[in-house]
């Protein structure tokens, strides 16, 4: 169904074409690229009212509404992008897209290389956040955008916001920042080598090279999911999710019939439907690139020079349960940008599903983003 | 407004940067933001007064300040002012010096326990004073640390705190605002400390 109160409805996404190509940040170009996005409300005269959704490792571009009547589920951030939802469709213009390094439509591993005409594989170029901050400065040149009322993200995607206002000062009139660091810490980046080593280590994954044969590294990918997914989660979460239910098999004496727990059975359906939608050389360069971010690097390791060239007022969100991206990591940002004497509001929000909770419907998240949004719209 | 806030505002420079520690629901920060063109933040624990603080267009940041302000650097604000929350503190001694590290000046208002309705009340009845303005029971209230006049007088005299300015509220009408200013330590309602280093 799709007209349901609050969304966007049918949405179609577009495709933008980049003949210049772009310099990387690992020092090679992508010789041209394109750029797969969605938009949703009407941008005004004065071009004064968009806003720029950055996702997360595994999102896309398709982040609220429906592709047509049949789709199941709406976008990723349907919760928070719609007509009267905290990002409001009646006031905003709202942009989304697939970042490159993508696997969504957005030039990727998946693409063909045109300097060889063969898929780029595991030989498309290791991108870092500020690939991504620069290449959706140029589809905002092209969508005729000269600055953002907000540049919103969660998780990695609050990274690319943080870099936007960094990179982009001018640009960018308020940083939304949910669930996110200026860097990741040594166990985040264990979490993601893990990841890694599961897809790396599956036989199917041809060192990279999967899409020349004839199967894709499944089970690898799915094995990555499930390490990723357990560290969305709180165990708070797991416990009143699935506790210690049964899906099959008996405790009982004298029978030798083996458990299953109810979430093992999560866990592999969600590594399952992951594996079917997601590219492992994305993933991959996703999680490399959230390794590699460190926002205060080229500013001597001081997150306080580095917000000194902020201009924007920042909104910075955090949740209570989430230990992937700990408040303490928030309230690092917002140490900083105090220091800097920038603008910025932090709540800190009591919720107990752990990092996931960024895309869940918890009210109180929602009233703190709708009050902030409330004055991205009245221009404060 | 609130008298001890309305009286606040003269103390303010134009154009200053304000800290407000326990800025509530954001409207004294609201009114010195379009009174007195400050750049203001503010501190805050409360969910509700957060929320309503944001969608008033205010700098909020989420903190307890019994965990310390050691994030706020030296000198960073002009004036750091709290209202009516040093009763509630931990360490109100500590948060004091916190306030004179963090800005040039501090404005403190706090309910004076000295006052004449207070020592009736425990002096008659024997117990701890309940009343419209100070509404809890002794065993569930947030004001932890009361304290008079002369206490606080005598803390920043202890501390060497200096002590710029202070005005007293004895209630709504003028002769008790007139026998606060006389006698603040008995009839006092509310003092209105106006502190630097």
């Amino acid at each position: 169904m799709a007209e349901a109160p609050g969304s966007v409805g049918i949405v179609a996404p577009q495709t933008a074409q980049f003949e210049q190509g772009l310099e990387l940040a690992c020092g090679r170009r992508l010789p041209r690229f394109e750029l797969i996005y969605e938009c949703y409300g009407e941008l005004n005269r004065e071009r004064s009212n968009a806003v720029l959704i950055c996702h997360a490792l595994s999102g896309h571009h398709h982040a609220a509404g429906y592709h047509n009547e049949d789709e199941r589920k709406p976008g990723w951030w349907d919760d928070c992008i719609g007509p009267g939802k905290a990002i409001d469709t009646n006031r905003f213009h709202v942009v989304s897209l697939n970042n490159i390094g993508g696997c969504h439509g957005s030039t990727g591993p998946r693409s063909i290389n045109p300097e060889t005409g063969r898929v780029y594989g595991p030989d498309f170029p290791s991108l870092r956040a500020r690939d991504w901050v620069n290449s959706q400065a140029m589809l905002s040149d092209l969508l005729g955008i000269e600055q953002w009322a907000a540049v919103i993200g969660g998780s990695l995607g609050g990274m690319q916001a943080m870099r936007w206002a960094l990179s982009y000062p001018k640009r960018v009139r308020h940083c939304v920042v949910i669930a996110a660091a200026l860097k990741l810490s040594a166990q985040n980046i264990a979490f993601n080598e893990l990841a890694r080593q599961a897809i790396l280590s599956d036989p199917d994954y041809q060192a990279g090279h999967y899409l020349d044969g004839e199967s894709i590294p499944r089970k690898g990918l799915a094995l990555a999911r499930m390490i990723g997914h357990i560290t969305y989660l709180s165990d708070d979460a797991m416990a009143e999710k699935f506790g210690r239910e049964l899906r099959s098999g008996t405790f009982d004496q004298g029978s030798e019939s083996r458990v299953e727990f109810q979430v093992e059975s999560y866990l592999r359906h969600q590594g399952s439907v992951f594996s079917e939608n997601f590219d492992a050389n994305t993933y991959l360069l996703m999680t490399r690139a959230l390794d590699y971010f460190d926002l205060a690097r080229e500013y001597g390791d001081d997150p306080v020079a580095a917000f000194s060239q902020a201009i924007a007022s920042f909104m910075v969100i955090s949740f209570s349960s989430d230990w992937r991206f700990s408040s303490q990591r928030s309230r690092e940002i917002v140490n900083a940008l105090i220091a800097a004497g920038r603008e910025v509001s932090y709540a800190e929000i009591e919720a107990d599903q752990g990092h996931d909770a960024f895309l869940l419907p918890i009210p109180r998240y929602r009233d703190v983003l709708s009050a902030y949004m409330q004055r991205v719209g009245d221009g404060g | 407004m609130r008298q001890d806030l309305t009286h606040i505002q003269q103390w303010i420079v134009p154009g200053s940067r304000v800290l407000d520690l326990g800025c509530a629901d954001g409207q004294f920060l609201l009114s010195l933001q379009q009174k007195r063109q400050v750049r203001g933040l503010g501190l805050e624990i409360d969910p509700q007064g957060i929320t309503a603080s944001i969608a008033a267009g205010l700098n909020i940041v989420e903190q307890d300040m019994d965990d310390g302000l050691a994030n706020f650097p030296d000198n960073s604000f002009d004036t750091v002012v709290m209202a009516q929350t040093l009763q509630a503190l931990h360490h109100p001694h500590l948060i004091l010096e916190e306030m004179l590290r963090i800005g040039q000046q501090g404005i403190v208002t706090f309910p004076n326990f000295g006052h004449w309705r207070c020592r009736w009340y425990l002096g008659t009845r024997g117990r701890m004073p309940v009343s419209e303005f100070m509404p809890y029971a002794w065993f569930d209230t947030p004001n932890i640390h009361f304290c008079t006049v002369r206490d606080f007088e005598a803390l920043c005299h202890e501390r060497n705190i200096c002590i710029l300015h202070r005005h007293m509220v004895g209630g709504s009408g003028a002769l008790s605002n007139q026998a606060a200013r006389m006698w603040p330590n008995l009839f006092a309602m509310t003092a209105i400390y106006h502190i630097s280093r």
